[in-house]
């Protein structure tokens, strides 16, 4: 079973808080090859801590708990600290929702993708230019040179997150997360970078995380999706087969959207609440 | 209700202008709904801060109630045309309680009955009386968003400009605000502009919807014609193909 990049089994991520214990992710499974796997559900439905947590990167206090943990025949839970920082960024990397975040803004952008190249294959400076200059081919960013003069606040959104992409393909990690990437987006750029992300999952054989709130996207996008609420995997399957989902919860995120095939000035159908000691809302949503 | 004529923005100085809105005419009746499409800086979001007075430097005509109104708004203008913005975190006083959220437009305009007022409004977008001394941080995204729609229809308004109310909700928090938002539009005869870049909320919402890229509208639809696909322009087409509502033929043929 180790053939699987990524091995889950049985994944707590909890937070002590005053009076009890409040777990955002509770006892979650699931496996991942070199695929396209999607997670959906509402903003503080545990899917980002599920990611965060392969990376050990849960902020204080959570404490990540599991049966199993692996990524590529690494123990997650028991490698030193040493060993892990060696796989972040660049055996497993991470693209996040809003690039203008991400990126330094008083650094220009072939200065801070050149950083990168230093970091993973201590290349020289000027032959980082030329690979700052291939990576930032490969997300069809054509007038490369102008791009790398540029400081963050010159480009769009949705070229920053290309660059993003592109400075996350450096290290040519074994998985990237991709936490709701194209959500800051509008649909036009939308499309074009999930297109790079899927032509460069694919030919470089990456496993690939990719979270979003969006059913259609995921379901445009993945091969299999795991759709969450409150910690929990409610229901996994094909990313071609979501349509058919039989669970009440996914059912429930399917029929609440607008749709142009609705009859028009029907209220949309609500899904009820989650229930429990589940507060509403993460820190950063 | 409104009616917007040859309406034009131009942004900068000297020979470096940019026009943001070109030739944009519309109008919607009493009680019916008007939607703008387009990407991120197409220029709907211009339009609506036109429409509420937060851009002076505009050309055209735009009347509204029957009224020209001119650069400069008086207060009554106010109360007839309130907005709700995207972002229910950015757009409340994280220190200041739902309680004086809610006063201050009517102290601004000096109306009576308070009370009655801020306890009518908050039952109207679905939150009890319990709510009313919450600061924002106590709020989730949706309910903030109630209280910015609440704070926008306290003053009673003929009038309610909404910039992509929902974007920043989950598809289930949507779908209670679109619903909130259907349900104030029919029980007080409001007249809304809703902007937003899916294609769906707006044929979900609207009686009729301009499409708009750069800084035009390219299309006027009414939301029967979205719906049967009688659509001309090809901007429109595209948005149609990635608006959803039709079969796809997995990520290759989508992302092609």
């Amino acid at each position: 079973m180790d053939d699987a990049l990524v091995t889950v089994r049985d994944l707590w991520v909890e937070f002590p808080a005053r009076r009890a214990t409040i777990a955002a992710v509770r006892g979650v499974s699931f496996e991942l090859g070199r695929e396209k796997l999607g997670i959906v559900g509402e903003s503080g439905s545990g899917k980002t801590l599920t990611a965060r947590a392969l990376m050990r990167l849960v902020p204080r206090p959570g404490r990540i708990r599991a049966a199993r943990l692996r990524f590529a025949g690494t123990d997650l839970l028991a490698a030193s600290d040493r060993q892990i920082r060696r796989i972040r960024g660049r055996r497993i990397a991470m693209v996040l929702q809003d690039p203008k975040f991400s990126l330094n803004p008083v650094m220009r952008i072939g200065t801070q993708m050149a950083e990168a190249c230093q970091v993973h294959h201590r290349t020289a400076g000027h032959d980082a230019a030329r690979w700052v200059a291939d990576a930032l081919r490969t997300v069809r960013i054509d007038d490369a040179d102008r791009v790398m003069r540029a400081h963050p606040h010159q480009v769009s959104g949705g070229m920053a997150q290309r660059i993003m992409i592109a400075m996350m393909l450096i290290a040519d990690p074994d998985l990237l997360i991709a936490d709701e990437p194209t959500s800051a987006l509008d649909v036009t750029s939308q499309r074009q970078v999930l297109s790079i992300l899927d032509e460069q999952v694919t030919k470089r054989g990456m496993g690939l995380i990719f979270i979003s709130h969006d059913l259609d996207l995921v379901a445009s996008f993945c091969d299999r999706i795991l759709v969450m609420r409150s910690g929990r995997i409610v229901e996994t399957c094909r990313a071609d087969r979501l349509a058919d989902a039989a669970h009440p919860y996914t059912r429930g995120l399917l029929d609440c959207r607008p749709r142009l095939d609705r009859p028009p000035g029907e209220p949309l159908p609500v899904l009820p609440r989650a229930s429990g000691l589940h507060p509403g809302g993460q820190g950063h949503a | 209700m409104l009616e917007v004529r040859n309406l034009g923005v131009r942004f900068g100085h000297g020979g470096k202008t940019f026009s943001a809105v070109r030739d944009v005419s519309f109008a919607a009746a009493k009680g019916n709904s008007f939607g703008l499409v387009g990407e991120s800086g197409c220029g709907k979001s211009t339009i609506l801060r036109v429409l509420a007075g937060a851009i002076k430097g505009w050309t055209g005509a735009i009347a509204i109630a029957g009224r020209l109104v001119g650069r400069d708004r008086d207060r009554a203008f106010f109360k007839t045309v309130q907005m709700v913005f995207q972002d229910p975190y950015g757009a409340l006083h994280p220190r200041h309680t739902v309680d004086r959220t809610l006063s201050e437009p009517i102290a601004i305009h000096r109306l009576d009955s308070r009370q009655a007022r801020i306890d009518e409004v908050l039952r109207d977008v679905g939150l009890g009386p319990a709510f009313r001394f919450r600061y924002p941080h106590q709020l989730s995204g949706g309910q903030r968003q109630r209280v910015a729609i609440a704070r926008a229809l306290v003053l009673e308004p003929d009038l309610l400009l909404l910039d992509e109310p929902t974007s920043a909700l989950d598809v289930s928090v949507q779908a209670e605000i679109l619903n909130l938002l259907m349900r104030v539009r029919a029980d007080r005869r409001l007249t809304m502009v809703l902007v937003s870049h899916s294609l769906a909320v707006v044929g979900h919402m609207c009686d009729a919807l301009g499409v708009m890229q750069r800084g035009r509208i390219v299309e006027q639809v009414t939301a029967d014609a979205l719906r049967t696909g009688r659509v001309h322009a090809p901007y429109t087409r595209t948005l149609l193909s990635v608006a959803g509502g039709e079969p796809k033929a997995g990520p290759a043929a989508r992302f092609a």
